[in-house]
């Protein structure tokens, strides 16, 4: 009754994609007119929060490899700290800017995980792939939000933002998990299945 | 060239895509793209063709997602957002 990887992987790439929406309407708006209703504050931070409580369910059930475990659990605590302070800045509650370097530091940790957990090379499999390709896109993509601390109107870093979470959803919905990538697949991978 | 008009020029020049017509695509695009990636892999769409699929092959359609993601955005999230839009626009002038 448990679900492959992949189809988790595509549940979170939804919800991830409405973030990147929300961010992307977000920059294109400006925050003033974003936060004319209360509810839509809290709208993509309260999504990006409840992904992280609902990766702990994940880290639990997919227990075929310790280092999966550790990455989700790590992938779990940081969006919830980010989400979680995002919306304590929304709401008033929180105030110095600084905790905006909790987006950043989630991205820096969801990168490493991603590529210390992938134990094999970039043409192995599409997953190895993606993983590689997630990894780097998490790492450099957190020069963005590290450089949204310093300057947050801008509509040109948040677009930025918003366009790597994108990306990111993506590729998530490319996940397979046995599946060639551009014609490359391991036969140490599998059979693949549609 | 007069001043004002160049000035007017610049502005539809910087601003191919008003604000409102982004806010207004994005949803529907979405979708489109959802309805593309249906089209192109359609053994996606257990739906078409649902005996003997298991419970997650049935429940979980990435391309349905999608529809989903984008019809979400613009009934719950553009619509209040380009009213809101429009009125301070309204208030601004």
């Amino acid at each position: 009754m448990q679900p492959h990887a992949e189809f988790v992987h595509w549940l979170f790439a939804t919800g991830i994609l409405l973030v990147g929406m929300c961010l992307l309407a977000e920059a294109v708006v400006g925050r003033e007119v974003w936060q004319q209703r209360p509810w839509r504050r809290y709208l993509w931070p309260g999504i990006a929060f409840t992904m992280g409580v609902l990766l702990w369910p994940v880290m639990a059930l997919y227990t075929n490899s310790a280092i999966h475990m550790y990455a989700h659990g790590a992938w779990a605590q940081v969006l919830m700290l980010a989400g979680g302070a995002e919306l304590g800045l929304v709401r008033g509650r929180l105030h110095s800017r600084w905790w905006r370097l909790t987006w950043p530091l989630a991205f820096a940790v969801t990168g490493t995980a991603f590529l210390v957990h992938e134990q094999n090379a970039w043409w192995f499999a599409r997953s190895a792939f993606l993983h590689h390709l997630l990894g780097w896109t998490f790492l450099l993509g957190a020069l963005v939000p590290l450089a949204l601390v310093w300057r947050p109107q801008s509509a040109v870093l948040r677009g930025m933002f918003a366009l790597t979470i994108v990306a990111i959803s993506v590729m998530l919905y490319t996940d397979r998990d046995v599946a060639p990538v551009f014609g490359h697949l391991s036969p140490l991978a599998g059979t693949p299945h549609r | 060239m007069h001043p004002t008009f160049a000035t007017e020029v610049s502005d539809r020049r910087v601003r191919w895509l008003s604000p409102e017509a982004f806010i207004s695509l994005l949803g529907p695009l979405t979708v489109a793209g959802g309805v593309i990636w249906a089209i192109l892999q359609p053994w996606r769409l257990t739906l078409l063709h649902p005996l003997h699929q298991g419970f997650w092959w049935l429940v979980v359609e990435p391309p349905l997602l999608v529809v989903g993601a984008g019809i979400f955005f613009a009934f719950v999230v553009a619509r209040p957002l380009l009213a809101d839009l429009e009125a301070s626009r309204a208030a601004a002038r």
